[in-house]
């Protein structure tokens, strides 16, 4: 098992004509099972036409009737992208996963804003996010498909180089995946480490967790403190950003509303508190993860 | 991207907000000029830079006449002002606002920021205006009251209203903080702010509700809508390296470190320099070459690091995803040969083809060093710095003799 996708999703994807969605969708298609999985494309101007042998269609919700997707991933350009986010959110898909980097923080205030009243089930991931891969059945995304193998450590991050540097590590040493997800560094987006620490921990496939987080906001810092009560399984972790200038990235009204949360060493030390172990050696955290496991 | 304070100000007056009546000035003979037009008998001079502090900084002075006016312009016009936002080296200042003098009978503070917890907008207010609020939060808390804003709705009456009389906004002015604090809502949510700042709002002696400051950052994301706003960008405030790497669309931060550093993806190049330090370097800066590492890009890259004379040694940090290693090494390769190359070189690669491209930085003839981890990698280049600091040692100790 592994946690939001396996080899039974199948998926639409939003943007597929486009110069990214091409590669990418090349990518995803010939990535283990990804030729069962990834059955539809939508674009409004070239319905009834096709990707390489995937049939595109104007909406969604038509690629769903036609198809039975159950995801959508989303390439679609910045100005659009909050847009495809609620497309597939009123066909009523069980997860969407934006890739799109850029999209305005306004844009993304209202998509959340209108799902939260609508009550939708539906799951976002991303935006500006890597996707998700559960090794050697389907990956959703622009990783790198063949440093992942199959196994029983959970991966989450905000960032996608290093996520992949936390997967090379692991299958360095042996030890496979249950499912990698990269959330992204958006500061409006959709699940967050907390979400994907409590799938991880009811999925039965999962023996252990690596979280690994950056600097500003508080996510990090909620995502431990749930862990400290209810997290059944080990997990270890680390926080890029130690040597960030403080108020480059952050406004300082930012740090305020968040209680003064957001640098490197207030996160670890959340995280030290809730028992979750550390590492300044990004270098390390597979062997940090193997001596947890023990 | 900051504006300045005299932009910000035109912002919030189309937004209904008042503000002093006031003109900017680039002299000493336009600020003379301004403050005639205006009329007196107070006028206040106001250096225009992207750094908040200018007053502690004597960079906003009160004037009581046009002499003083043109004093104070004079003074302030072309000073290096330092504030603790600036830096050590200060900021120089190009641009004064002239308005007119307010009588301030009570400052407050009011603020807006995207709370990412919340997913909505946060208006922050406090009585305690006319102060640093970073301090206010640390020991005044309780000060500080907050409502998160509906993104449909936008800020109704009934919350503008109890902000206003919690920051102490008496009830003969209630109108206008309401009217203030939703101009300021508008302005925020239409520019596509990151940050809105008012500090002080203050209430006048006749009871009036005036924006003395006003200060805007806005999502760079969002600036494809808004030509308006990218019109007001002043590249005078900005590093003349951030602004060379963003015509490349590369993300850089300078540092004040001696260990150049190209990376790809934001979060490894964090993690990057996190490891330089862990092993008792510095970094120089954070880059990130983001999803094509090209030879045009990694040589653009690498003449901006070296445009800092302070760079000893450049670490390459590159998880190879979609981007090949072979791809990758002929870039460092040309790079290298572009800029001759004259410092340290390690270059850590991993991922697509990873062998491929290793091959070729060992065959470029090129005293590029390699290194397996990140950890590997920081290592190498620290020693490679010492190296240097040594052999400029030895070269100076030689000349003394």
């Amino acid at each position: 098992m592994s946690i939001l996708i396996d080899k039974r999703t199948r998926v639409v994807t939003q943007g597929i004509t486009g110069k990214t969605g091409q590669f990418h969708t090349r990518g995803c298609r010939d990535y283990a099972l990804g030729r069962e999985c990834f059955v539809a494309g939508v674009n409004p101007k070239k319905a009834g036409e096709d990707f390489e042998g995937i049939p595109i269609f104007a909406t969604v919700r038509e690629a769903k009737r036609q198809t039975g997707v159950n995801a959508s991933v989303i390439y679609v350009p910045p100005a659009g992208a909050a847009e495809a986010i609620w497309e597939a959110v009123e066909a009523e898909l069980d997860l969407v996963v934006c890739i799109t980097e850029g999209i305005p923080v306004r844009d993304m205030i209202v998509v959340r804003d209108r799902m939260r009243k609508a009550n939708s089930r539906t799951i976002l991931l991303g935006p500006n996010c890597p996707g998700l891969i559960t090794p050697e059945e389907i990956k959703i995304g622009i990783m790198p498909g063949h440093i992942h193998r199959k196994g029983r450590i959970g991966v989450v991050s905000r960032s996608g180089t290093l996520t992949y540097e936390a997967v090379g590590q692991l299958t360095e040493m042996g030890l496979g995946q249950s499912s990698a997800v990269g959330i992204g560094g958006d500061p409006v987006n959709g699940l967050k480490h907390i979400d994907v620490l409590r799938l991880f921990n009811d999925d039965p496939q999962t023996d252990a967790v690596i979280m690994i987080g950056e600097i500003g906001g508080g996510d990090e810092e909620v995502a431990a403190a749930w862990a400290k009560d209810n997290m059944k399984k080990p997990v270890v972790g680390f926080i890029a950003g130690v040597t960030a200038p403080p108020g480059k990235r952050m406004g300082h009204a930012g740090a305020i509303i968040s209680g003064g949360k957001g640098t490197a060493q207030e996160k670890l030390d959340a995280m030290e508190a809730a028992g979750i172990r550390t590492t300044k050696n990004p270098s390390e955290l597979g062997k940090l993860l193997q001596s947890a496991l023990k | 991207m900051k504006i300045h304070e005299y932009q910000g100000k035109d912002i919030l007056r189309r937004y209904g907000v008042p503000v002093p009546r006031g003109e900017p000035a680039y002299s000493v003979e336009e600020a003379v000029a301004v403050a005639q037009r205006l009329g007196g008998p107070v006028w206040v001079v106001k250096a225009q830079i992207h750094a908040g502090g200018r007053g502690k900084g004597g960079g906003v002075k009160l004037a009581r006449s046009l002499e003083e006016v043109r004093a104070h312009a004079q003074a302030i016009l072309g000073m290096q002002l330092v504030t603790h936002q600036t830096g050590p080296h200060g900021q120089k200042v190009r641009r004064l606002l002239i308005e007119e003098g307010a009588d301030i009978r009570k400052e407050l503070y009011v603020g807006m920021v995207v709370d990412r917890a919340t997913q909505k907008v946060c208006l922050m207010a406090s009585s305690e205006g006319g102060m640093d609020i970073e301090e206010v939060a640390a020991h005044t808390p309780e000060k500080i009251h907050r409502i998160a804003i509906d993104p449909a709705s936008g800020l109704g009456d009934a919350d503008a209203d109890k902000v206003a009389l919690a920051i102490g906004i008496p009830q003969a002015a209630l109108a206008q903080a309401r009217a203030a604090l939703q101009g300021l809502h508008r302005a925020f949510w239409e520019t596509d702010a990151s940050l809105a700042e008012i500090n002080p709002l203050v209430l006048t002696g006749d009871g009036r509700v005036v924006a003395l400051d006003a200060k805007f950052n806005f999502d760079s994301n969002a600036l494809f809508r808004h030509p308006e706003l990218v019109a007001l960008r002043d590249l005078d405030e900005e590093d003349p390296a951030e602004i060379a790497a963003s015509k490349f669309d590369l993300s850089y931060i300078q540092l004040d470190g001696d260990i150049g550093c190209l990376v790809n993806g934001a979060g490894l190049a964090m993690a990057t320099m996190d490891t330089i330090k862990l092993y008792g370097g510095t970094p120089a800066n954070f880059l990130d070459v983001g999803g094509g590492a090209t030879a045009e890009k990694v040589t653009e890259a690498f003449k901006i690091m070296l445009g800092s004379s302070h760079v000893k040694a450049i670490l390459v940090n590159i998880f190879g995803g979609i981007m090949k290693c072979d791809t990758i090494a002929e870039g460092v390769i040309a790079a290298s040969r572009a800029v001759k190359l004259a410092v340290p070189l390690v270059v850590r690669m991993k991922g697509t083809n990873e062998a491929i491209g290793r091959k070729m930085l060992a065959d470029s003839g090129l005293p590029i060093i390699s290194a397996d981890t990140m950890a590997e990698a920081a290592q190498r280049v620290v020693a490679a710095t010492r190296h240097a600091d040594a052999a400029t040692g030895a070269v100076s100790r030689g000349a003394q003799a």
